[in-house]
């Protein structure tokens, strides 16, 4: 892989090249091997499509931008995705060019389907070139084709090429530079006169003003998509263009042609007449190559055991090998607090900014890595193999009902294990309502930060009252309850609240490939890289902002008077007290500051919110403070209840003992069990974790990363208080 | 007309011949970008466990599709016979 930097002295525009062409004909693995290592991931301005852009060095030297397109069957811009290569090719992003080349990779193997895009791109009038991709396969099955004769009838180069190993590469990129040069066309459609004369009418019935702003070549599209491009209402006033679009369309009808099958059925002829002669068609004894052991993978029996056995193989890799290495860097940056505790203590407030704010924070993203880059690893060998197309089909049914499809399994399933990487996930999921949806409520399942919570709830007050039997009865039903809420939210949220067309749920299978550990790698790379430098931010500016509402204002007054207190309690002199403060008394004091603090204040103002749920002003707090990670409200409580600092087992241990013991001014005990579950429910449904809330903004914009936030928040709150309420009946001698 | 139903109803390994498209508009323009056209020749190669969806073989390559989308396809089965699924392999 080249290093070269980029030339320091760049030209004032680096070219554009465009990939684009169906999912599944080794679009990414050519960026791959044209990019390398040197790959963006970024957003096109407004929507939530992931823009995938890297840089391409010529062997002369010479750079270039290039564009992995995601990938469509048609220019119908139907889905966000398509939209973008609609409006990217069609130079309708605004602030970007159109590119200069566009590069239509196609599978040798499926060449016929494959032109279809390919024609409908052409139309659009930019400079081509034809990426023959998976030669290899297609010589096995036994297609031969003429790379020539293609490019001859085609009219533009056509380069055979085998991405996966990097065949033909250097070829290819010869070809796109001569082509920068002297552009070449794709043979054009000729399409028939009443479709020609529909086309002079919508011409003619546009403003002269938007007719030259579209251009000639965007009418075709707007004749046949006409209801799809103006919904996705990117062209400015629609009614100036829905008319006209319904005169041309009526135009068509009267003379007998159908608007909505016309183009297909054309383009399809012409595809035919270009091909005629060109591809021998398989034989058909290896036409089902790399589809034979699917009678296995999709049986009725079998299948649903190698899926289930494949599921959980991932699913316990998130879970149980990212332990250690999250362990790792937990520890880590606990031993970096350490350092900069000891470093800082002549400056107790930016020592605290580092060692309270900054270095959790940094952690705090540096902790998501090795689950992200594990369900990557994965994502990669299932979406490269062909399996996660199966597993879409297996279990499509079971999802469909709700809005869902199958797709939405793996990022369901990997958010037990933490919501951060199922939501990236999550893209593989074509339809955009169901990616929506699985988005707003895979954040429900129970994650393994909530787990602390549940372990201190039930260690303190379910297990020595009820026993181990019920603890694991509360521990089990604390995980249902978030996969059984999801089902119904997930209904509700795309039968009521969406209002996005579904795309009808038609998945290629395609056939079984090696998947190759260079591509599964560059992959997890730009998931892991993309998270640290978009998500992270969030993360980081939001533990710091958590960390100064838990510090400030500090009042001068706090340890004067906690000393005072101590003094007259002990009888000892003040300056004895006061050094006790920073010795046995050190966690009195910090919760002393923690109450006084901006966090602690609100706490005592919205305890009353609280009160149905049976939460104190102590509980209520730590609930707030556990905005940014909803595993610190353990640490909160410890510091609120003044438990001395040692290792996590001793703490939860002294913690519970402590909870067991909390009262209420008038006497009455704080926590019993109707309190204990209802803080579970509450941290159950609850989305306290700004990674998570940070993700959803990413992958959906902030709108739908604040509704997740208040629904989940909302169905907290009311939970708890149906917990507790039901729980005082249940357990008179506990808490009420 | 007899001899015509739909994928849908199609069983497990019948061939047919697509006669005709009927449906949401988004719906068969994708479709027929797919190469679902009047004329072509599919095969029911898959059902899911569940009953729902199937996967058909058309020109060379796999695709599959919920039976409620399959219901716009109109087909001529190869050997002549409408079926209606009544076992699922
Ligand atoms: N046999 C073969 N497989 C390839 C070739 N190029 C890509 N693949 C495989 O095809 C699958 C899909 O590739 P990918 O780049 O993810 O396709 P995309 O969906 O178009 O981006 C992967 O398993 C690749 O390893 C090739 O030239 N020959």
């Amino acid at each position: 892989m080249a290093t070269a930097a980029p030339a320091l002295a760049a030209p004032a525009r680096l070219a554009t090249i465009a990939l684009a062409g169906n999912p599944n004909t080794g679009k990414s693995t050519l960026f791959n091997r044209l990019t390398g290592s040197r790959q963006t991931v970024s957003n096109y301005p407004g929507i939530t499509v992931h823009k995938t852009s890297g840089t391409l060095i010529f062997p002369g030297g010479r750079t270039a931008t290039v564009l992995d397109l995601p990938g469509a069957y048609s220019l119908a811009p139907a889905s966000p995705d398509e939209r973008v290569v609609f409006d990217v090719l069609a130079g309708r992003i605004s602030g970007t060019e159109p590119p200069d080349v566009v590069v239509a990779v196609v599978d040798a193997t499926n060449l016929r389907r494959n032109l279809f895009l390919v024609s409908q791109i052409a139309d659009l009038g930019r400079p081509l070139v034809i990426a023959l991709n998976i030669v290899d396969e297609a010589e096995k099955r036994g297609i031969r084709l003429d790379a020539e004769l293609l490019s001859r009838r085609f009219g533009v180069p056509v380069i055979p090429i085998v991405a996966k190993t990097g065949a033909g590469i250097g070829a290819l990129q010869q070809a796109v530079e001569a082509v920068m040069s002297s552009p070449a066309q794709f043979a054009p459609v000729v399409w028939s006169d009443p479709v020609r004369s529909a086309l002079s009418i919508l011409r003619e019935s546009l403003s002269p003003a938007l007719a030259s702003r579209l251009g000639p070549q965007l009418l075709p599209r707007l004749l046949f998509d006409g209801t799809t491009v103006t919904a996705a209402g990117n062209l400015d006033g629609n009614g100036a263009v829905s008319g006209p679009i319904e005169r041309a369309r009526q135009a068509l009808r009267d003379s007998g042609t159908n608007p909505v099958t016309v183009e297909a059925g054309t383009r399809y002829r012409h595809i035919d007449a270009l091909l005629d002669g060109i591809e021998t068609r398989p034989d058909p004894a290896f036409a089902s190559q790399g589809y034979s052991i699917d009678r296995l993978l999709t049986h009725r029996l079998f299948g649903m055991m190698i899926f289930a056995g494949m599921m959980l193989a991932v699913f316990s890799s998130i879970y149980w090998i990212a332990q250690p290495l999250m362990d790792a860097v937990d520890a880590a940056f606990a031993m970096l607090a350490e350092a900069a505790s000891s470093g800082l203590t002549a400056w107790p407030m930016f020592r605290s900014l580092v060692v309270d704010g900054l270095v959790p924070g940094v952690g705090g993203v540096a902790v998501f890595l090795p689950q992200i880059l594990i369900l990557f690893f994965f994502i990669g060998i299932l979406e490269d193999s062909g399996y996660m197309a199966r597993a879409a089909f297996l279990m499509d049914k079971v999802f469909a009902w709700c809005g869902l499809n199958g797709k939405s399994f793996v990022p369901m399933l990997s958010s037990f294990a933490c919501a951060v990487p199922a939501l990236m996930g999550t893209r593989t999921i074509e339809d955009p309502r169901a990616r929506l949806s699985t988005i707003l409520v895979s954040p429900l399942m129970s994650c393994s930060a909530r787990l602390p919570v549940y372990v201190l709830m039930i260690g303190a007050f379910i297990q020595p009252q009820f026993g181990v039997f019920w603890a694991g009865v509360a521990l089990f039903a604390m995980h249902a309850l978030g996969l059984f809420t999801a089902v119904p939210i997930a209904f509700l949220i795309s039968r009521f609240l969406l209002r996005i067309r579904p795309l009808p749920f038609l998945l290629e299978m395609p056939p079984y490939r090696m998947p190759r550990l260079c591509d599964v790698g560059l992959r997890m790379f730009r998931s892991g890289r993309e998270f640290v430098l978009r998500a992270g931010t969030i993360i980081l500016a939001f533990s710091v902002l958590i960390w100064a509402a838990t510090y400030f204002p500090r009042p001068e007054g706090v340890r004067g008077d906690l000393a005072q207190r101590v003094a007259v309690e002990r009888g000892i002199p003040i300056g004895e007290a006061d050094a006790l403060l920073d010795s046995e008394l050190a966690p009195v004091l910090r919760s002393s500051y923690l109450e006084q603090s901006y966090i602690g204040r609100a706490g005592h103002l919205i305890q009353p919110v609280f009160a149905p749920a049976g939460f104190d002003w102590k509980i209520t707090m730590a609930v707030l403070a556990s905005f940014p990670a909803r595993e610190v409200v353990v640490s909160t409580l410890g510091i609120v209840y003044s438990v001395e600092e040692g290792d996590d087992d001793e703490v939860a241990q002294r913690l519970g003992d402590r909870l067991a013991a909390a009262e209420w001014p008038d006497g009455r005990r704080v926590y019993g069990p109707a309190v204990a579950i209802a803080i579970m429910v509450f941290f159950a449904y609850c989305l306290q974790c700004v990674s998570t809330i940070a993700v959803i903004a990413r992958e959906s914009g902030w709108r739908w990363a604040l509704f997740a936030f208040g629904y989940m928040t909302a169905l907290a709150w009311l939970g708890a208080v149906a917990a507790y309420q039901i729980g005082s009946l249940g357990f008179p001698g506990g808490a009420a | 007309m007899s001899g015509v139903t739909t994928l849908d109803r199609l069983r497990l390994r019948d061939t047919g011949r697509i006669v005709s498209l009927d449906g949401r508009e988004d719906l068969l323009q994708r479709l027929m970008a797919l190469g679902f056209l009047p004329g072509a020749r599919l095969e029911v190669v898959q059902v899911a466990p569940f009953g729902d969806p199937i996967t058909i073989a058309l020109d060379g390559w796999r695709i599959s599709l919920r039976l409620g989308d399959a219901a716009s396809i109109a087909v001529e089965p190869a050997n002549g016979r409408t079926s209606s699924r009544t076992e699922v392999p």
